[in-house]
């Protein structure tokens, strides 16, 4: 079956789903339309139909499988281990595959191929969504019908711009371990704060960080969107600047990089001259916050006078199955107090692009998010993701209140040096 | 786990879908249109396809899918069905075990998904009134800060709606101490097979007249369909212990749950897991339960602080003289929602072990269940069928889970033929069909073990006097030799009358 249509989801992979539907009530899409087909089990069901040639992949039945946030809350509680994010990314690889995707569809996979994974092209984008920012025009745009939601919900870019390559920070103290830190596609742009915390949180804890030059973007956004090709060929370039390096740890500040690096073992599987450092890159790679508990991290000493309630990013929560130690993180700051939210590991509407290719279910999945932030009364919600930052920021610019949004990271890093956020 | 045969490239699963695949009536669609909206009218093939199926193996395909959010929605819907002569089939989450919510001979299938509000909470007269879509824990949700929680608790409680639970007359593990879903409805809002809107019982105790609301619950949506249901809250437990008790026979563990009862302790729940269903489960849950065990049994008791640890210590007591191995005790809520995490979750990790299972519900007296057990390993080893159980041992309620691959060729059909052999034993044991889950439609040809022709005819003539003849959830309940997702006459005359044009 898989012979012509080499993107595929296995037989094996398909029939772990028994239908026992306790999936339903943890998907957010079909929390919101109630529709059997905007649940997992419903999914994965129109999947192997697909499959097996009972219907089409008519632009109604993709429709069902786009509408997919890929937030695997669903894995996470499935009592059958169904592999539901790999199940959805070949799904979607092979409808891109056949050709039988719809244009949007396509046109997204070029977008990624061709900007998000060249780093000159993205560097123009982003400079170009600055320049729009400050003089006005995406606050104007989102007054526009059409492009207002996805105006609204476009990242805005926050500190200067992270460029740093090589060793970026020496470790204080005795050297405890030598790291390799991801920069990523967007990250460095938008978050460049993020990134600069980050390493002086590690370097503080005795690390020695790196940032590779070789490396570049995680390719994770190109495997949700089913273009494997291109996912494989970024993992293969961050395998050889990483292991090159030969870390201790890789060391990653964004929940959707992370997840899809743990995973390159699985991505590269049918590649021999890949898969064994494939699967040794996997082993390295730790999300931060698991990395700093593990070390452990220094209890930082001053006081941030804060209230904080945190959304679990779901390829932390859910995918890579990290959602103590960013609490641990938080409660370790002295004066700091986690006020948690109803479902904080419910998907925001981020997910990597579906804020812009689904703006309407984007936005009613965030207007709830930001009403359980807002009812926990805290003064920052803190996150793990750049898309959930830049979702939740949009929240706030929504009428959200006046939170402020801060990688759990920035947070940490305050308490250590006793700057105001 | 062994899976035999070779498997086919070409699924069996889907073969009645495509035979089913086919145009439906343009005029039935507009008509539901007009009644509930465009939106919640679903008819293209690819929507309908989801809603062929439940958690069990069975399939039939609607000819259309309303998603009402009113009572008046649900009535206008039954009334168009009635014009065109289709029938109706009520859907909740879709996680029965009995294919009660498959519309075996297509028609409608009313999904009451998006009828998810709690119309009201009422702690002081410990009662909520609620849609039919409510997910059963949510109740218990919405009850917890005042103290309250909705008894029943199916293993799906997370998923499954409450709709569906007073369809079924859904129990639980605490079924043993408390009862099923229909100890716990004061009241039911039923849609009529003519449309109309009728209450049953009420918010008050001890309606007089007819037991219509007892009637209703577990008439699995052949008589009317459920648009609100009137539950009865009760006050959480002071103090609750969850014990496990590890035995090295399954014989030992199905001993001790008749010593339990017979020295005097009625716990809120007793249910064993056998040995297959603690390997499938342990990886998943992290429980602790020993590799090398055959049985082990959950026993939880709750009461007042002292009358629970005295409680706890006779079960400890009782299952040590029985054999027990060993035997953990949870105190706190964490602990004990450890000790139960492998039990919830048991039905979907057995799905790690094959593709398919087929989960089985009949009744024995619990004294027999030694025998009775024994007798299911028996025929699964003959049928050589990999089985697991994990039960409510204490209402004597058995659920054998056989395990096999739904895309070898011949599988399904041994898999129902060794069902039917254990339903025979429980029978026999003097015991019943289905504990839990409903007759559905898996097991209505069962029904006559049990049921002579004139007690059937009696439960025909009740179906008559509400009306509903073969207009709500035909296929179920009731003994007949159609298949489920046959293809009926009065589909192919409608669709050899409408003429190919007339399609949507």
């Amino acid at each position: 079956m898989t012979g012509s249509r080499p993107f595929a989801p296995t037989d094996d992979d398909l029939s772990q789903c028994v239908r026992c539907g306790l999936c339903l009530e943890h998907c957010p899409t079909y929390a919101e339309t109630r529709l059997e087909t905007q649940s997992p089990r419903g999914r994965l069901y129109l999947i192997r139909a697909i499959s097996d040639g009972v219907i089409e992949p008519t632009p109604n039945a993709l429709g069902h499988l786009d509408s997919c946030l890929q937030c695997r809350n669903c894995e996470a509680v499935c009592p059958s281990g169904v592999p539901y994010g790999r199940i959805m990314e070949q799904a979607r690889a092979d409808a891109l595959g056949r050709g039988a995707a719809p244009f949007s569809w396509r046109l997204r996979a070029l977008f990624l191929r061709e900007v998000i994974a060249r780093p000159g092209r993205l560097r123009m984008f982003a400079a170009a969504l600055r320049a729009s920012q400050r003089v006005g025009l995406l606050s104007l745009a989102q007054r526009l019908r059409f492009v207002g939601t996805s105006a609204t919900l476009a990242p805005r870019t926050r500190g200067q711009p992270f460029t740093d390559t090589g060793l970026i920070a020496r470790p204080e103290g005795e050297e405890r371990a030598r790291v390799a830190m991801l920069s990523g596609c967007i990250m460095p742009l938008a978050y460049g704060d993020v990134h600069r915390a980050t390493a002086r949180v590690l370097a503080r804890n005795g690390c020695a960080v790196s940032a590779p030059a070789a490396q570049g973007c995680c390719g994770a956004l190109h495997a949700h969107n089913g273009d494997l090709d291109t996912a494989r060929a970024l993992a293969r370039r961050n395998i050889d600047a990483f292991l090159n390096e030969a870390p201790d740890a890789i060391v990653v500040n964004s929940a959707g990089c992370a997840a899809a690096m743990k995973e390159y073992g699985d991505l590269l599987t049918g590649d021999a001259a890949y898969r064994d450092r494939a699967r040794e890159m996997s082993a390295l790679v730790k999300d931060v916050h698991e990395y700093l508990v593990g070390l452990p991290f220094e209890a930082p000493t001053e006081t941030l006078d804060l209230s904080v309630t945190y959304q679990d990013p779901c390829h932390l929560a859910h995918a890579q199955r990290i959602s103590a130690a960013p609490r641990q993180v938080l409660n370790a700051i002295p004066g700091l107090r986690l006020a948690e939210m109803e479902d904080a590991d419910r998907c925001c509407g981020a997910a990597g692009v579906y804020s812009f290719t689904q703006a309407e279910m984007s936005i009613r999945l965030l207007d709830e998010k930001m009403l359980d932030a807002l009812n926990t009364g805290a003064d920052v919600i803190a996150t793990a993701n750049p898309g959930c930052l830049a979702q939740l920021e949009a929240g706030v610019r929504r009428g959200g209140g006046r939170a402020r949004v801060r990688h759990v990271i920035e947070l940490l890093d305050r308490a250590y040096s006793a700057t105001g956020i | 786990m062994p899976l035999s045969g070779e498997i086919s490239t070409a699924s069996p699963l889907f073969d009645r879908a495509r035979a089913r695949l086919a145009p439906v009536a343009a005029s039935l669609i507009k008509d539901l249109q007009s009644a509930i909206g465009v939106k919640h009218v679903l008819h293209a093939p690819e929507d309908l396809l989801v809603y062929e199926y439940d958690a069990t193996i069975e399939r039939g395909l609607p000819e259309a899918v309303v998603l009402p959010e009113t009572t008046a929605e649900v009535a206008a819907a039954v009334r168009v069905a009635k014009r065109h002569g289709v029938p109706v089939t009520a859907r909740g989450s879709g996680t029965g075990l009995s294919g009660g919510a498959i519309p075996c001979e297509g028609g409608i299938v009313i999904v009451t998904a998006r009828m998810d509000r709690i119309l009201k909470l009422d702690p002081a007269n410990r009662l909520a009134v609620v849609q039919p879509g409510v997910i059963n824990l949510d109740i218990s949700k919405a009850a917890a800060p005042h103290g309250l929680y909705y008894a029943p608790d199916p293993s799906s409680q997370k998923a499954c709606s409450i709709g569906g639970n007073v369809a079924q007359n859904a129990g639980g593990p605490h079924t043993l101490r408390y009862g099923s879903t229909v100890n716990h409805v004061l009241g039911l809002e039923i849609v009529t097979p003519d449309g109309d809107i009728v209450t049953l019982g009420g918010e008050a105790l001890g309606a007089p007249g007819y037991d219509l609301t007892g009637l209703v619950v577990g008439s699995e949506g052949t008589l009317a369909i459920v648009t609100a249901v009137v539950v009865r809250l009760l006050p959480q437990a002071q103090a609750t212990i969850t014990l496990l008790a590890v035995f090295d026979e399954v014989r030992q563990a199905s001993e001790a749950v008749s010593a339990i009862i017979a020295a005097g302790v009625l716990p809120a729940a007793l249910e064993m897991i056998d040995g297959k269903t603690m390997q499938a489960v342990e990886p998943f849950v992290n429980a602790g339960y020993p590799p090398d065990a055959d049985a082990a049994l959950l026993i939880e008791v709750e009461g007042l602080e002292e009358e629970t640890s005295e409680q706890a210590e006779a079960v400890r007591a009782t299952c040590e003289v029985s054999g027990a191995r060993e035997i953990r005790i949870g105190m706190s809520p964490d602990e004990r929602e450890k000790l139960w995490a492998g039990r919830k979750g048991a039905l979907g990790a057995l799905g790690r072990l094959a593709p398919s299972y087929y989960i089985l519900d009949g009744v024995v007296p619990r004294t027999r269940l030694p025998d009775v057990l024994s007798g299911v390993y028996e025929a699964c080893e003959r049928y050589d069928m990999p089985v697991a159980n994990v039960f409510h041992a204490g209402d004597g309620n058995l659920h054998p889970n056989l395990m096999f691959d739904d895309r070898v060729p011949g599988a399904a059909e041994r898999v129902l033929e060794l069902g039917e052999e254990i339903m025979r034993l429980c029978v026999d044991a003097g015991g019943s069909i289905t504990g839990e889950h409903g007759v559905g439609f898996e097991k209505r040809n069962y029904m006559s073990w049990i049921f002579s022709d004139d007690d059937l005819a009696v439960m025909a003539r009740v179906k008559s006097a509400f009306g509903a003849e073969e207009r709500f959830n035909p296929g179920k309940v009731f003994p007949s030799s159609k298949g489920c997702g046959e293809v009926s006459s009065r589909m192919k005359t409608a669709i050899a009358k409408i003429g190919p044009d007339a399609y949507v």
